[in-house]
C-alpha cells in the first residue's frame, strides 16, 4: 500500500468522509471560541457545561427515544439554559464562581445518570453522548453542525471587537457603555452551542479538551488573538485528521484518539517553548 | 454612529451629590458631595480601603450608587463615553495576546459602533495618541513586553483615543521607578494642556501636594477637599489615617509618614 492510498482509502467509506467533515467543523468552531475560553479562564465552565447536558439528553431519550435529531434539540436547549444559569449564579457573588459551577454541574450530571439508569439498555444507547461517536454522524447531523457552527463563527467575527473588550477589560466595556451583560450572555450561549456541535465528535467527557487544548497550544506561540485563533484551528484540524487515521488503522476510539493527538501537540510545543526561555 | 448626551458646558464636568455606596453590610462610601470644573487636576488620597477605587467606579458608571447621584455635564453618566478609566496595573491580565495598538484601539470601540470595523479616523486617532504618550514605536509589540511606565502610558493613550474628557487614574504611579513617575507626571501636564480633567488616586501625599491643584482626602467620608495646604492639616490627616500615619512635628515643619502598607513610606515636606 503506498502513501496516498494509506491516506485516502479510509475516506472512501461515506461514514469516514462524514466523520472527517464533522471533525473539521468541530475543530474550527471549538478552536475559535476556545481561544476566548482559555483567555478568560473558563476551562472549568466549559467542562461543567458539557456535563450538565446529560440530564437534558436523558430526558429527551426517555420522552422521544433514540431519535438523534430530537436529542440534538434537547441537548441544545439544556446547554443554553445551563450556560445562562451558571452565568447568573456567577453574577450573584455569594459563592465563589468555581464552587457554584462545581455544585451545579455535579448535581446535574448525577440527575442525568439517575434518569438514564432507569432504562435498561442505557449503556449502549447513550455511551456516544459520553464518549462521542464521530463515525456515526448522519448527513442530517452534519448539516445541523455546519449551520450552528457557522452561526457561532459568524457572531464571533461580527462582534470581534466587542468580545475582545469585555474579555480584556470589563471596566472599559462599562465606561464605553457597551451592553456588557447582553454580550456576556451571548458569549455564554455561543459556548453552549459550540459544546452541542462538538458533542457527537468527542462526547461530554472529553469536550473540554476540544475547547482548550488547541487554543492553549496556539497561545504559547503567538501574541495576537486572531493569530491564536488561526493557529488553534490548524492544530485542531491536524489533531482531528491524525486522530481519525489512528482510529481507523489502530481501532482506537475516535474521540479519544483526536484528544490524544491534540495533547501530544501541546506537550511538544510546551517543551520546545520552555527550552527556548 | 451612536448618539451621546449633549454636554451642558455651563454645568460642572462632574457633580457628585450625597453619594453612598454599600456592599451588603459594609459601607464603602458615605454621603460624598463635591464637584469638579473642566480642566482641573485633582489628587484623591486616603488609606487603603478608603473607597478611592469605588468612587472612581461609581463616577465611571461601572458601579451603581446605593444613594445619591453622579452627573456629568448636567446629565446622568449612563450614556457618556467621555469618561476614561486607567486601571491599576495589577488589575490587568498582561499575558493577554494583544498588541499596544490593539489596546489603544479598544478606546475607539464605542465610537466605531456595533458591527463596524475601525476606519481611517480611528486609526489616525490611535496613531496620534501613541505619539502623544511616546509609544509610537511600540505599537506592534505585545503588551507583556512593556515596562511599568510604558503600561501606564498605553492606558493614557487609550483614554486619548477614547476622546476622554474626564480621566480617572487609579494609583498610576504605584510601583514605578522615579524616572517613570516623572515621565507620567509630565504627561499629565500634556493632558491638562489638551483640556482633560484629571482625578488621580495616589498613596503619595507629597506628590499630591506638589502636582495637583486640589486634593481630596477620603476615608469612606469626604474628610477634606481643597488646596493641599488647607486639606493636609494634622487634624484632618489624623482623621483620615488614624494610627496608620505618623506625624512628626519638628521646629517649623511637619513630617508625615504615609500609608506604609503598599510602598516605601513617603516623606511629606513642609508647606
Amino acid at each position: 500500500m503506498n502513501l496516498s492510498e494509506l491516506l485516502l482509502s479510509p475516506f472512501a467509506y461515506p461514514f469516514m468522509f462524514r466523520a472527517l467533515l464533522a471533525a473539521l467543523i468541530v475543530s474550527t468552531v471549538c478552536a475559535v471560541i476556545g481561544s476566548y475560553v482559555v483567555l478568560r479562564g473558563m476551562a472549568f465552565f466549559g467542562d461543567a457545561l458539557a456535563h450538565t447536558l446529560l440530564p437534558g439528553v436523558a430526558l429527551g431519550y426517555l420522552l422521544s427515544g433514540a431519535n438523534r435529531e430530537a436529542l440534538f434539540w434537547w441537548a441544545l436547549g439544556t446547554s443554553i439554559l445551563a450556560s445562562l444559569g451558571i452565568g447568573a449564579l456567577t453574577y450573584s457573588a455569594r459563592l465563589r464562581e468555581d464552587t457554584a459551577i462545581g455544585i451545579v454541574f455535579a448535581g446535574m450530571f448525577a440527575l442525568g445518570i439517575a434518569l438514564i439508569s432507569t432504562v435498561r439498555s442505557y449503556a449502549v444507547d447513550l455511551s456516544h453522548f459520553l464518549f462521542g461517536d464521530v463515525l456515526g454522524v448522519s448527513e442530517a447531523a452534519l448539516w445541523r453542525m455546519a449551520i450552528f457552527g457557522g452561526v457561532v463563527l459568524l457572531l464571533v467575527f461580527l462582534l470581534y471587537k466587542e468580545f475582545l473588550v469585555i474579555s480584556f477589560d470589563p471596566v472599559l466595556a462599562a465606561t464605553l457603555r457597551l451592553p456588557t451583560r447582553h454580550l456576556e450572555n451571548l458569549f455564554l450561549i455561543l459556548i453552549a452551542i459550540s459544546v452541542v456541535v462538538a458533542l457527537q465528535t468527542v462526547g461530554v467527557a472529553l469536550m473540554v479538551a476540544m475547547l482548550i487544548t488547541p487554543a492553549t497550544t496556539a497561545y504559547l506561540l503567538t501574541h495576537r488573538l486572531p493569530a491564536m485563533m488561526g493557529l488553534a484551528t490548524i492544530f485542531a484540524i491536524f489533531s482531528s485528521l491524525i486522530g481519525l487515521y489512528l482510529s481507523y488503522y489502530l481501532g482506537i476510539a475516535s474521540g479519544a484518539a483526536i484528544v490524544l493527538v491534540s495533547t501530544l501537540l501541546f506537550a511538544i510545543v510546551f517543551l520546545l517553548r520552555r527550552n527556548e526561555r | 454612529m451612536p448618539s451621546y448626551p449633549v454636554h451642558q458646558l455651563d454645568q460642572p464636568i462632574l457633580d457628585v451629590r450625597h453619594l453612598t455606596v454599600r456592599y451588603g453590610e459594609s459601607i464603602a462610601l458615605e454621603d460624598i458631595t463635591f464637584h469638579l470644573h473642566a480642566g482641573e487636576r485633582i489628587a484623591v488620597v486616603g488609606p487603603n480601603g478608603a473607597g478611592k477605587s469605588t468612587l472612581f467606579k461609581v463616577i465611571a458608571g461601572v458601579i451603581r450608587p446605593t444613594a445619591g447621584e453622579v452627573r456629568i455635564y448636567g446629565s446622568h453618566p449612563s450614556h457618556h463615553v467621555c469618561i476614561g478609566y486607567v486601571p491599576q496595573r495589577s488589575q490587568v491580565e498582561w499575558r493577554f495576546p494583544v498588541t499596544v495598538e490593539d489596546v489603544v484601539m479598544m478606546g475607539r470601540v464605542a465610537r466605531i459602533g456595533l458591527l463596524r470595523r475601525p476606519g481611517r479616523e480611528d486609526r489616525q486617532r490611535v496613531r496620534q495618541a501613541l505619539e502623544t504618550v511616546g509609544l509610537a514605536e511600540m505599537a506592534d509589540r505585545p503588551i507583556q513586553a512593556l515596562s511599568g511606565g510604558q503600561q501606564q502610558r498605553m492606558f493614557i493613550a487609550r483614554a486619548l483615543a477614547q476622546e476622554a474628557e474626564l480621566l480617572l487614574m487609579d494609583e498610576p504611579l504605584n510601583g514605578l521607578d522615579i524616572p517613570s513617575q516623572e515621565g507620567i507626571l509630565a504627561l499629565l501636564d500634556t493632558l491638562r494642556e489638551q483640556g482633560v480633567t484629571l482625578m488621580v488616586a495616589t498613596h503619595d501625599l507629597d506628590q499630591a501636594a506638589r502636582f495637583f491643584d486640589r486634593v481630596m482626602l477620603l476615608n469612606r467620608r469626604l474628610i477634606g477637599f481643597g488646596a493641599p495646604s488647607d486639606v493636609f492639616s494634622q487634624e484632618r490627616l489624623q482623621r483620615a489615617y488614624g494610627g496608620r500615619l505618623k506625624i512628626v512635628q519638628s521646629e517649623n515643619e511637619q513630617i508625615a509618614l504615609g500609608d506604609t502598607c503598599c510602598q516605601e513610606p513617603s516623606f511629606y515636606e513642609p508647606f
